[in-house]
């Protein structure tokens, strides 16, 4: 395993190469919390942080997407045909993403990206970026990733690995994606392996125990659908639900979304939005009917999905990748261990 | 205020033993620090789940909307104007209630603490007036009055107006208070700065609807951003569709708001949405003399008219 040297004096030069033949996002700090965008020259991400407010799932996956575009004009040929939006597809790398986000997005592929269907727009931005991980040394205590098929330094979907060593920093070479992110940079200093990955795995191991909460998810495959579904604590878990959409939109592998057309005079697009089961109109049919008319159906369909449906369907452990944004930022403290605990543990 | 608890546990005991209500409202332990649950418990056992400190800023008269049970609920002042708001609008029948009533120092702010340090805040114990904060490598004391959410700073009415019961002795109200200085600042804007002020308040907004659903007075069957036929607003995130959500929101909480702060306590983004509604307080008040769920006595101006209502408005 190849481990290059960055010193951090010759960060800000490197970033700076890069821009040649990237589009740089980052964590950027606004206001009182990280999020993701993209950078603009000179910029540097802010990688003094615990982990973004929003997840990065959006540089791959926008809340709002525009697809297609048309016109109603009559007198024009191309009335009522809809063409695809150009998008920019140029290589791009996301520095300082942690490596909760990044096994999000294989977790999200298993539905944009399947023998059957293909996203085009996911697929090709996915494919189009460089995942720049970030180890993550300073767990939170909602952090839950180890038990989440997961982890701080955990590897999977990377392509480089970045670790914080003091005065510089270590480059993990995960695949050639990663290679080619740092040739671009200029950054070519290579460490002994040996003694780097040492390192690494001990600063892995102190970052691993940091983390304290865990979470038990070894009965959920074998518990019965309907006996769940029909769990007496359900009552409870949604009592206190606002039916807001915090939690799906901040989860970095919540993938719903909308579709809707908007039109502004003679022109309009064809766009796709987050969707959120939180919300009212998610499954309400044309007929008037919501099979999840109530706010208990309708957090019962996010756990129930997370925790029991997609683990049955793709066999790859839970929609989860324990980042804890969910249980930080729920106006009302409702916290996924629990809800996870109550199934796992759940006996008719 | 923690003494509070162990009234509230010992009236809410009593009202279930001797079955004067169905369900009791309250909070429970969080679990993150600076966090508490909004729950129900519904046999005397269950009682000693409830808590009551610093952390219970969530309005519970959201939790009320159109049920059938008999309820006692947990009631600080804005809560309890609320309930007020909900029994006039038949949301809620008075004879349903058993309202408990918790004199109010305020609640803190919890994106005000975290935004003062840089690593997790680990742990947070209340003490009286003290707000002791721990984390890996660091522990400050904070005045609770330093770190009220800004609109328990700036409350009037911490008392319940209404309640059955009472645990514990009525605290002073705040005098002299200046409420509007912030809504002032921006009447006082060009209209150019006033849109630049909401455009930059709004930028983070993703349309969780976090304020809208924390709100006890947003109980609308559908929302006017979720109609579909016709579609009034649209749904993406451009910034014309967030401002008509927040504003006309906004105007729906005219004449009934009681600045209770949950909408800005449960934004995931940190905006400041009573910026919003403040407005339309203020002008409730100085045009109407009203202020929203004092009693049950009147009816709200947003439903009533008068002779004498001010016009200045028509030109």
């Amino acid at each position: 395993m190849k481990v290059i040297t960055i010193h951090k004096e010759d960060w800000a030069g490197g970033l700076e190469r890069l821009y040649d033949s990237f589009r740089l996002f980052g964590p950027v700090k606004q206001d009182e919390f990280h999020n993701f965008r993209e950078l603009v020259k000179g910029e540097l991400p802010d990688l003094n942080l615990l982990n973004t407010r929003l997840s990065a799932k959006s540089i791959i996956y926008p809340q709002s997407e525009k697809m297609f575009e048309f016109t109603l004009d009559e007198n024009r040929d191309d009335h009522h045909i809809l063409k695809e939006i150009h998008k920019d597809y140029s290589p791009r790398a996301v520095i300082g993403i942690r490596p909760c986000d990044v096994r999000a997005f294989l977790l999200v592929k298993a539905n944009f990206d399947t023998p059957e269907y293909k996203d085009p727009y996911w697929i090709k931005s996915y494919e189009s970026t460089t995942f720049v991980g970030y180890a993550c040394n300073t767990p939170c205590s909602t952090c839950f990733c180890t038990t989440a098929g997961c982890g701080p330094f955990h590897e999977q979907g990377l392509d480089l690995l970045l670790v914080d060593a003091g005065d510089h920093y270590f480059a993990k070479i995960i695949t050639e994606k990663g290679e080619n992110f740092l040739t671009a940079a200029g950054w070519s200093s290579e460490a002994d392996s040996d003694t780097a990955c040492d390192k690494i795995e001990t600063m892995r191991q102190a970052a691993e125990a940091k983390i304290t909460t865990r979470i038990a998810t070894d009965k959920l495959k074998d518990k019965n659908t309907t006996e769940l579904f029909e769990a007496p604590f359900w009552e409870d878990v949604a009592f206190a639900c606002i039916n807001c959409g915090t939690c799906t939109y901040l989860c970095p592998t919540c993938w719903c979304f909308d579709i809707q057309d908007e039109t502004f005079g003679l022109s309009g697009i064809r766009m796709r939005n987050w969707d959120s089961c939180m919300y009212p109109l998610f499954t309400l049919h044309g007929s008037g009917h919501n099979p999840r008319d109530t706010k208990m159906q309708r957090i019962r369909q996010r756990f129930m999905h997370k925790l029991k449906y997609y683990v049955d369907k793709y066999e790859d452990g839970i929609q989860c990748v324990g980042c804890g944004r969910c249980i930080r930022h729920c106006p009302v403290n409702i916290d996924i261990r629990k809800v996870c605990d109550l199934m796992n543990g759940f006996e008719t | 205020m923690l003494a509070y608890i162990d009234k509230i546990k010992e009236i809410s005991r009593r009202l279930l033993q001797e079955g004067k209500v169905d369900m009791v409202i309250g909070f429970r332990k969080g679990t993150v620090p600076m966090m508490n649950e909004p729950c129900f418990v519904k046999t005397p056992e269950d009682v000693d789940n409830l808590v009551w400190d610093s952390n219970c800023g969530i309005n519970l008269a959201n939790y009320l909307t159109n049920r059938k049970e008999k309820i006692g609920i947990v009631a600080k002042g804005c809560d309890s104007r609320n309930i007020v708001t909900h029994i006039i609008e038949n949301k809620i029948k008075r004879d349903q209630l058993v309202i408990i009533g918790v004199p109010c120092k305020g609640m803190i702010d919890r994106h005000k603490i975290e935004a003062m340090f840089e690593t997790e805040i680990e742990n947070v114990i209340e003490v009286d007036d003290k707000i002791n904060i721990k984390g890996e490598g660091f522990e400050k004391t904070l005045d609770k009055k330093d770190v009220l959410q800004d609109n328990c700073a700036l409350c009037i009415h911490r008392n319940p107006v209404i309640h059955d019961e009472l645990v514990g002795d009525l605290v002073e109200e705040q005098k002299d208070v200046d409420r509007y200085e912030d809504v002032r600042k921006i009447e006082s804007m060009s209209p150019e700065e006033k849109w630049r002020y909401f455009d930059d308040l709004l930028s983070a907004c993703i349309r969780c609807y976090a304020c809208r659903n924390a709100c006890p007075l947003c109980y609308c069957p559908t929302c006017f951003v979720d109609e579909s036929r016709p579609q009034w607003v649209g749904k993406s995130i451009d910034p014309i569709d967030t401002r008509t959500f927040h504003f006309l929101r906004a105007y729906h909480c005219a004449g009934r708001c009681t600045d209770c702060g949950s909408c800005e306590r449960a934004c995931p983004m940190g905006i400041k949405v009573r910026m919003f509604t403040k407005k339309l307080e203020k002008d409730c008040l100085e045009l109407f003399d009203w202020e929203a769920g004092m009693t049950l006595e009147k009816r709200p101006p947003l439903d009533t008219y008068r002779p004498d209502d001010p016009d200045d408005f028509i030109k």
